[in-house]
């Protein structure tokens, strides 16, 4: 067995058994624990495709920011996991169809598969020469595929402007610091004298 | 990219960037009264853009190396989307000063939705369609939970979102396994590799991802789930927006997907569609008899005619993609009637969306009652008004092309489905005595009712001469 | 050129040994210090360490009286905002390395592509900022 195939299984057996992992374990934090294992397990079937810039953002979104967001949704929302848990039983079989229907259904496709004729002179087409997967993506992205590069940026901003709209509130009466009108403050203007007689108020 | 590929994609372009200055005006002038005007700019704009795709003269050339291009097909839906937003944002503005959520986040997120719509009309890649789809959903889970203080809006927002990004992984997993097989994104280049090497098995696997997907973000059964939900939980006017907008959009992608990437294979995928759109038939009536809420009865009324539209979709044929274009302008325009009666049900100041609470409508308002109800008997396809026509249309098709068991069933269906239309009527007119709504209605929502109601009738002539265009579309999307 | 011959399901070859091997040897053997080191602590606490139980000693211990409740609490919304803020530019910051990678070979027209991307984003950032969503209270 050669050494690329024996990381191919060894990726491939982390990523199953986390991902099983991450649906039967008790706790949730330990399932978002074994879903970052899943995540590096994928990252390295990246790299074994050669796929070395997927891999490293895999790493960085998805290990680094995506699985502690799934942290903080996991205690931000105070469920009873027990509860929860106790349909599990009941959906089992559910669930083992529908999972079993998919995997037959896949591992047909898989076994038969043929891709079509045309299929080797396209994908040969974006391999130029010797140059490294991460420069390959750059010298499309910006150019060729534009569209898709901005239509990804608008996606951004519609993610930013939900995620404000739907949690931010400002809250009222709190004393925020304004540095504007701190810099704009003068000292001439900030004391006022006023000459106040006796027995009268301001 | 060159100078043309900008000119193609003009009115998408002036809707971006009336996006960005609005949220950069609102995030500097934030009050009630900037969000008031941009939203009247919003319907501005839209109608702008509307007439802009009209006139526009850079049809029929692929934009960006063929992933873009704006032919009949994609024209006369992308139309058809604008009016009814445009018509949606004129009824939810009462709505929405009411309630405390005039923001002017809400113009902008409707636009935002709107701008994806139009890209997935006019994709001629899979990466556009996926990524138009999500500009388009991303937008609606926002809308759906706008009342964020609201557990119902909240709810059918996560819902909405928990189900419509497992929806687009099916289509993503589709789109891959579909890319695997040919090597290409293209739908030109996907057709080519059916037709000359046959219909591999992963492409039939991408396939029916694909069409799952798709079949999700239109609610056919058994893709609905989420749909009633939504409907009830989210806000009436944006309810009323998603059973127009965004279902006419994804009828017309699952056109344009199952012809333009697979029209050569049409017998793999016509069972599918056929299955879909009889459950979709079935369920939306019968799932509606039972129901108590109106909004919840409008979501099964919405996956019914999903299920009309869906057989004339399954006929393959030139003349029923004309019948799904006709039946989707029409569903259209009779939901936007209906909704605008919906948005007034109140009662003392609170909003009502029980049936029962209709009963002795006619009493209230005589005008009101007898325009909805010819609204609702169009909905139920009664002759001689123009929602018959629709499913004569489409009917006609199914009949022409070989699926007669298929239009006898939905002949079936929408008889049933027209006990829930009438129960509504029935309870208007004879009803028992009860407390009665308010009845109010500013001028705008009267004045679309009876606009609507009107062309239901004036329509019956010569369909506001809408065959024409449905042709030219049905032969550019065939072609 | 390694993905190409990846994709064609033939994962062995004496070549692609040595070019993987060659070019993740350093990062397998940190990997394998690192796991080495890891468990060596752990099992050293296992064996060596001096073990006596108590249930006073293994008992939380929550600033001299008995522990209220659950130690998990609900977070405040905030902190789930900034770091979906901070998601978002973490995918922006991601795109900006192929760029930085080709920009010699794709010319201005690829930089100016790169601007209008950063400018929709920027937009974004201005109404975060004037909303005050950057801002803790």
């Amino acid at each position: 067995m050669q050494a690329s195939e024996m990381a191919f299984y060894f990726f491939s057996v982390v990523i199953v058994i986390s991902a099983m992992l991450v649906v039967i374990s008790r706790n949730p934090v330990h399932s978002v624990l074994w879903l970052i294992a899943t995540f590096f397990g994928s990252s390295g079937l990246f790299i074994l495709l050669g796929a070395e810039f997927l891999a490293l953002i895999l790493m960085i979104v998805y290990v680094g920011a995506v699985a502690v967001l799934f942290m903080f949704v996991v205690m931000m929302l105070n469920i009873n996991f027990d509860q929860l848990r106790s349909g599990f039983t009941r959906y089992l079989p559910v669930g083992l169809l529908i999972g079993l229907i998919l995997f037959v259904e896949l591992s047909l496709v898989f076994s038969h598969w043929i891709p079509a004729n045309s299929y080797d002179s396209k994908i040969q087409d974006s391999t130029i020469g010797d140059v490294e997967n991460t420069k390959q993506l750059g010298l499309v992205l910006y150019t060729d595929f534009i569209l898709y590069f901005q239509l990804a940026g608008i996606i951004l901003l519609i993610a930013m402007i939900g995620a404000i709209v739907l949690t931010h509130q400002r809250k009222r009466n709190v004393k925020r610091q304004d540095i504007l009108t701190q810099i704009y403050r003068d000292p001439e203007k900030a004391i006022e004298l006023k000459d106040i007689k006796p027995g009268q108020g301001l | 990219m060159s100078y043309l590929d900008i000119l193609t994609i003009g009115p998408e372009l002036i809707l971006v960037l009336f996006c960005l200055v609005s949220l950069l005006v609102g995030s500097f002038y934030d009050s009630i009264k900037t969000s008031g005007f941009i939203f009247l700019l919003t319907i501005g704009i839209l109608i702008l853009i509307a007439i802009l795709i009209y006139i526009s003269p850079y049809k029929t050339i692929p934009a960006f190396g063929g992933a873009f291009i704006r032919d009949a097909f994609a024209t006369y839906f992308q139309i058809t989307i604008l009016i009814s937003v445009v018509a949606l944002l004129v009824l939810s503005k009462d709505y929405l000063i009411k309630y405390d959520l005039l923001k002017f986040e809400y113009p902008i997120l409707i636009a935002f939705a709107t701008l994806g719509m139009l890209v997935v009309v006019s994709s001629e890649n899979l990466l556009v369609l996926y990524l138009g789809i999500e500009i388009q959903s991303l937008s609606l889970y926002v809308i759906a939970a706008f009342r964020r203080d609201n557990v119902r809006s909240t709810e059918a927002g996560l819902k909405y979102f928990v189900l419509g990004s497992l929806s687009s992984g099916l289509m993503l997993f589709g789109a891959s396994l579909i890319y695997g097989s040919t090597g290409s994104i293209e739908f030109k280049e996907i057709f080519i590799a059916i037709s000359s090497d046959g219909f591999l098995l992963g492409i039939m696997a991408g396939l029916v991802f694909l069409i799952s997907g798709l079949a999700f973000k239109a609610s056919a059964v058994p893709f609905h789930m989420w749909t009633p939900d939504v409907y009830e939980g989210s806000p009436t006017p944006v309810t009323g927006f998603f059973a127009t907008a965004p279902k006419v959009a994804a009828i017309a992608i699952l056109l344009r997907v199952l012809f333009d990437c697979f029209g050569s294979a049409v017998e793999s995928w016509q069972q599918v569609i056929i299955v879909l759109s009889f459950c979709s038939m079935f369920l939306g009536s019968i799932a509606a008899i039972g129901q108590k809420n109106i909004k919840r009865l409008m979501a099964f009324s919405s996956i019914g005619h999903v299920g009309f539209a869906l057989i004339g979709v399954a006929c393959a044929t030139e003349e029923g993609v004309a019948a799904v274009l006709i039946y989707m302008v029409l569903y259209v325009i009779m939901n936007i009637g209906v909704f605008a009666f919906i948005l007034n049900m109140e009662r003392e100041g609170v909003a009502v969306t029980s049936i029962e609470s209709l009963s002795l409508y006619s009493e209230v308002s005589q005008g009101q009652a007898f325009f909805l109800t010819i609204l609702l008997f169009s909905l139920a396809g009664i002759p001689p008004l123009v929602g018959f026509f629709g499913k004569f249309y489409i009917f006609s098709a199914a009949i022409n092309s070989g699926l007669i068991w298929l239009a006898v069933s939905g002949g079936i269906a929408s008889v049933v489905a027209a006990f829930y239309y009438l129960r509504i009527v029935y309870l208007m007119y004879f009803g028992a005595k009860k407390e009665l709504l308010t009845g109010n209605m500013p001028f705008t929502h009267w004045l679309l009712l009876i606009v609507t109601a009107t062309l239901m009738l004036v329509g019956t002539i010569n369909l506001f001469g809408l065959e024409g265009p449905a042709r030219v579309a049905a032969v550019s999307l065939l072609n | 050129m390694r993905a190409r011959r990846n994709c064609n399901s033939d994962l062995t070859g004496e070549g692609e040994l040595s070019d993987l091997a060659g070019s993740y040897l350093p990062i397998l053997i940190f990997f394998g210090l690192a796991i080495v080191i890891g468990l060596t602590f752990l099992l050293a606490a296992f064996v060596i360490a001096v073990r006596n139980p108590d249930s006073e000693k293994v008992s939380a211990y929550e600033c001299g009286f008995n522990a209220f409740d659950d130690a998990r609490m609900k977070f405040d919304i905030r902190f789930y905002l900034v770091a979906i803020l901070f998601i978002i530019f973490d995918l922006e910051v991601a795109f900006l390395f192929p760029w930085a990678i080709s920009f010699g070979s794709i010319g201005f027209f690829g930089y100016c592509s790169m601007m209008v991307f950063l400018l929709i984003l920027t937009i974004g950032f201005i109404y975060e900022w004037k909303k005050g969503a950057l801002e803790w209270d």
